[in-house]
Parts: C-alpha cells; structure tokens; sequence
C-alpha cells in the first residue's frame, strides 16, 4: 500500500467512527416476517448486530438469509415486525435514504460508467463538490488497491478489480452499515481466499459494521466476528465461529458448520449439566442440555469432529471398528474415510495430523477409532438423516 | 458409397442455400441494374447504361413533396410511438395490473390485421368526423401501424436490464427520479433509439395504409412512387428504389455501429 494512502486512511476510519453516535447496536431485527406467495422467507427473525462487528449470515441457499439482507437495505419491505437501524425505526425508510453500502453478488456495476464514476456515484448523489468526490474516490480506490484504473469500464476490469471497485463503491458513502451479498461466490479459490483476508482487514481498518452473506461455511468460519446460521427461513444460532463449531445447537447446524461425523450410540448416564454416552469400550462426556428429556440407555447420536477421532490398532477399548477405505493427503494433514458399522452414513472421517498416517494405516487396514477431547456433542435420534 | 452420398448431399444443401439467398436478394439486384438501363423502358438486362435515371428521379417534383411529407410523418409518428410504447413497455414489464395480457394484445393487434384496414378505418374515421384528409390522420395511422414494433424493442431492453443496477443505484442515495434518469434510462437508451429507427423506416417506407389515408398534398414518398408508377414506366422508379435502399442500409449500419442493434433483437441470457 503507499504511503499516501496509508496516510489518508484514518480520515476514511474517523469519518466513519464520527457516524456513529450512542449505542452499540446497529442493526436490530425484531420478529421479522416476510413471505413470498406461500413461501415463508424469514419466520419472525429475530437479530442483533453490534456497532463495527463483521456479522456473517451463513445458510444454505434459499434460507433466507438474502432475503433478511435486502430487507435491510430496503429492497424489501417486512410483512412483520421492527426494523431498527442506528436505534431509528426505518421499516418505512426509502432505501435511498437508509445510509446503506450493498456489494452485490454479481457486483452490479454501472456498465456504463467508468470506474472512477461507479465509486464517486453515491456521493454525486449527496450533491457532494466536485474535488470532494475526485478526493474520496481517489482514497476509497487506494483503500481496495485499485489506483491507476479510474478510467476502464466495468467491462474492462477482471473479476477481482470489479469486486473491488464494488467495494469501494459502498464504502465510500462511510455506510452506517455495510452490506455483502456472497461477494466472493464468482472469483477462484485463490482469488477468494486473498479477499477474504482484505475485506476482514479493511472492515477491521474502518471499523464499519458489516453484514456477509455466504452459503461458504469455511468463509463464514474465517472472516467473522460472529455467525448467524439460518435454516428454512429461521437463525438456529447466534455465537462466535468458535462458539458455532464447538458449542453447535442443534443438529443442522453442527452438520452443516464444518465436517462431523454422526455415530449411532445410547445413553449412559445423564444430569442437569453432563450426560454420558456409551459407544463400544468408551464413555465420552457430552452436554446435557441438548438431550433434555432422554433416558439412560436411549438410543442418541454422537456428533464428533474428524479431528477428535484417533485411530489406534483393534483390542484397544476403542469406540468404534472401521476399515480403511481411501486417503486424501491434504497437505498439513490426511483425511481418512473409514467403513464402520457405527457411522450414520455408513463412513467415518478421520483427520490425522501425523505425517505416516497413510503407511501407518493403509488400505483395509482393520483399525479402532477413539473419541478425545471435551467438545463431542450428542443429539437425540432423528428418523431423517441431517 | 456413403461418402460420396454425403458429398451428394453437401453439394445439394449449398446449392438449396445458395438459391435461398439469391431469391431474397434478386429483386433488389433487377431493380438496381435495371436503373441504369439508358432507354425510357423498364426492361432487363439493360442494352445501354446510364445515370440519367438518377438525375430524373432526383428532380421531380412529386418525390420531392413525398420525401418532405414522409419526413415529417415520419419524424412525428415515431417519436409519438416511443413516448407511447415505451410508457406501455415500461408498464408491461414493471407492475402487475388488471387486464395486462389483454391490452398488450391490442397493442400488438396491428401485426395482424392487415394495413389496408387500418387504412380504409382512419379514412372512414375522419371522414366521419368531418376531419380534413392532413397530417394528423397520416400521423395517427403510422403511430398504430409502427407501435408494435417500439413495444417489443424497449420492452427487451427492460427485460435485459439488470434490476439490480436500480436497487444498487437506489442503495447508494439515489432517490427514484434519479435512479431513472442517471441508471435506467441511460443503459434503456440503445433500446430508445433502435425502437425509434426501426419505427421510423417501417413508417417512410410504409405504402398500403398511407396511400388510403394521403391526399395529394399529404402523399408520402411510397404513394408518391406508386402515383408515378401508374403512368409512367421509365426506369426513375427503379433508380429512386436504389436510393431508397443504399440511405436505409447506411442507416442501418451506422445504427449498428454505434447502438448494436442484435441487442434489440433478443433476450440476453441474465447472468
């Protein structure tokens, strides 16, 4: 970056910070409800986004979670329930008077203007002078990396330059809050990786609060403060990615947060804080609280992360059998698929960080599978699998 | 065997395409030689050649006041029809209303009736109402003829352009006027114009309604052409035809150029 745009940084920064004014919510949502004909979009959606975190709305396509992000912006109007921004009321808010960035996922850029006048638009629009908006465009470019390309046209920009100039077409208005519909989805994966990075960076430098839509469980993992997951219309869970990996609530979302394996096992004991479950030679402590109402010796679902799973040789007191069925050498570690009776899917993955994994245990290789660490949850039995 | 069966076969199909194209293209080519022919006789292949024709056409009066007439006609007729069908294509694709299908279908009914009866009905109208036989009736009965023609042209520029361009304009501070004027309407002007000058060939070269609803003072320059026609038979005609269609086709090339007219043409697949 050059020095003179690191220079000119804070002001973008300080701009936004004297924005905003008390409080530090952003966003609230209250029982929001919006349906489509017959389609419950968003069932009384209910979400609070704190002033200068980085929000990710992770879910599946069509849960709504675009939906809850036009909503905001204005695109949209609830059917139900209170929209708050900055502490006002903006149910009955324009969009164009919401104070509102939006990147969206084709970029949507003004083909017919060059860069320079897609990223001055929204201040041409605050009747801003002349040299104000050659200043602010000129800082909002340097800020995305992307001086020297004023001039091209939308059609004349690669993928990644027009998603910065997306960018810093919404950030130069210093939004109140900035809205991201699944930015990344058409860039390649190095591509999208490097962006991942700069926008946390950027969001971090303006401290602008920031909603990131993406279906990306990995983008939602890596980029945020904190994760909605949102099924069928409804947040399952609000929490830190930590938080959502972990400590998942409910079945869909620890199936759909990172890889999990399920494994069909029983009760053993249960309390008000820590139940037991019972799986071959062991006895792995899990939370109570998601198997309220079971019984020792029901049937329940152990959910385990490929990483808490450790291969041993058989005759161990190991929770499960298996057979070596392939490998995948991902580098850093070795992903291995096992056939085992015990797994709902009818396969097991282990993923080992040991760097002879692969001789170690070979294919077909009989081996005993044991569950370690505290953070294995159990779920009571579902007929359909997740 | 099969092999030289398929070359049977290619050899045919370039000969069927070949002959396709030279049909369409052939009474344009007698028409152009047949200009040139030197003797007062509209006859082909020419024995001596001549310009003369040119000179003549350009001179006469009658063409004169018909191009003048189409012009005007022309000019108003179009650009009515745009107001018009751009408002109703804006409409169509927009909002939702009562009776939508209905009335697009009346605004597309002039491609199939047929334009001598809507000729013969403006004549009968403005007989009717004691209206004198001048420029309004002309211009009405062009803005019905070429109406269709601007719906369906901006109506794919509508159904082209990205929405999200509006909500992003509409995001960025952008009240609705504005979002129109700075966003839709710009990126909807090749789609304006294309519609405009597809309006306003169909309407100067349109002959079968005019010639019911033309008097001699208000006769454009196809009546004019057919007034001519019927009592002479030198080759002016033919070289006014060569005119006629080297001005259109440099229209239209010119307007390709800068407007691409193929975008007016199709529904672009939306990204």
């Amino acid at each position: 970056m050059s020095s003179l745009a690191a220079e000119r940084q804070p002001r973008l920064a300080s701009q936004v910070a004297a924005d905003t004014t008390g409080g530090d919510v952003a966003v609230e949502l209250r029982d929001v409800t919006k349906t489509f004909g017959q389609v419950h979009a968003l069932k009384e959606a209910t979400l609070c986004v704190r002033r200068g975190e980085l929000m990710t709305l992770l879910g599946p396509s069509g849960c709504g979670k675009s939906t809850l992000l036009n909503l905001i912006a204005g695109f949209l109007a609830p059917d139900r329930g209170e929209l708050e921004i900055d502490g006002h009321r903006v149910n009955d808010t324009p969009p164009y008077k919401r104070e509102i960035g939006m990147v969206f996922q084709n970029y949507a850029l003004f083909p017919h203007m060059s860069a320079a006048d897609n990223v001055g638009y929204g201040l041409r629009m605050r009747r801003l002078a002349k040299q104000e908006v050659g200043r602010r465009v000129a800082d909002a470019l340097a800020l995305v990396r992307l001086s020297g390309i004023e001039e091209r046209r939308p059609h004349q920009l690669s993928g990644g330059q027009q998603q910065r100039v997306a960018l810093a077409r919404a950030l130069v208005i210093s939004p109140k809050v900035l809205l991201l519909d699944e930015p990344l989805s058409a860039l390649d994966r190095s591509l999208r990786a490097s962006m991942q990075v700069e926008i946390k960076e950027i969001q971090r430098q303006l401290g602008v609060t920031t909603l990131f839509v993406t279906h990306d469980q990995g983008e939602a993992l890596s980029l945020s403060d904190r994760i909605a997951v949102m099924f069928d219309g409804q947040i399952h869970q609000i929490g830190s990615p930590a938080e959502i990996y972990r400590r998942p609530k409910d079945r869909l979302v620890a199936s759909f947060v990172g890889d999990v394996n399920v494994l069909r096992a029983r009760l053993g004991s249960i309390d008000r804080t820590t139940a037991t479950i019972s799986l071959g030679g062991q006895s792995i402590p899990v939370a109570s609280e998601p198997l309220a109402g079971c019984k020792p010796g029901d049937r329940a679902d152990l959910f385990v992360r490929p990483e808490q799973l450790h291969l041993s040789e058989t005759g161990e007191l190991v929770a499960a059998q298996g057979t070596v069925t392939t490998h995948i050498y991902q580098g850093g570690h070795v992903d291995l698929y096992l056939l085992s009776p015990v797994a709902a899917g009818g396969r097991l993955l282990v993923r080992s960080s040991e760097p002879d994994a692969i001789t170690r245990w070979p294919v077909g290789a009989a081996v005993g599978v044991t569950v370690s660490g505290a953070d294995a949850l159990a779920f009571p039995p579902q007929d359909d699998k997740p | 065997m099969s092999r030289s069966r398929q070359r049977a076969l290619h050899v045919a199909g370039t000969l069927v395409v070949l002959a396709i194209l030279g049909f369409v293209v052939l009474p344009a080519l007698v028409v152009t030689i047949a200009a040139f022919n030197d003797k007062a006789i509209l006859a082909f292949p020419p024995q001596a050649w001549s310009w003369r024709w040119f000179a003549k056409a350009l001179a006469y009066p009658d063409f004169h006041s018909g191009f003048g007439n189409g012009l005007i006609v022309t000019g108003w007729a179009s650009s009515i029809a745009l107001l018009v069908g751009g408002a109703f294509a804006f409409a169509l694709d927009r909002y939702a209303f009562a009776y939508k299908r209905t009335i697009e279908a009346i605004l597309l009914s002039s491609l199939i009736v047929p334009h001598f009866t809507i000729g013969l009905g403006f004549l009968i109208l403005a007989a009717q109402i004691g209206l004198a036989r001048g420029f309004a009736v002309v211009v009405v009965c062009h803005v019905v003829l070429v109406l269709p023609f601007v719906l369906k042209s901006v109506y794919v520029s509508l159904r082209n352009l990205d929405r999200r361009l509006e909500l992003a304009a509409a995001g960025l501070g952008a009240s609705p006027s504005r979002v129109l004027i700075t966003v839709t309407l710009p990126l909807l002007l090749p789609g304006l114009a294309g519609g405009w000058l597809l309006a306003a060939i169909l309407s100067f070269n349109e002959f079968t309604a005019s010639l019911f609803v033309t008097a001699q003072r208000t006769q454009t320059l196809p009546v004019a052409m057919y007034n001519y026609v019927r009592e002479y038979a030198d080759p002016s005609l033919a070289a006014l035809s060569v005119i006629y269609i080297a001005a259109t086709a440099t229209l239209l090339i010119v307007a390709n150029a800068y407007l691409g007219l193929g975008k007016l043409l199709n529904v672009e697949p939306r990204r």
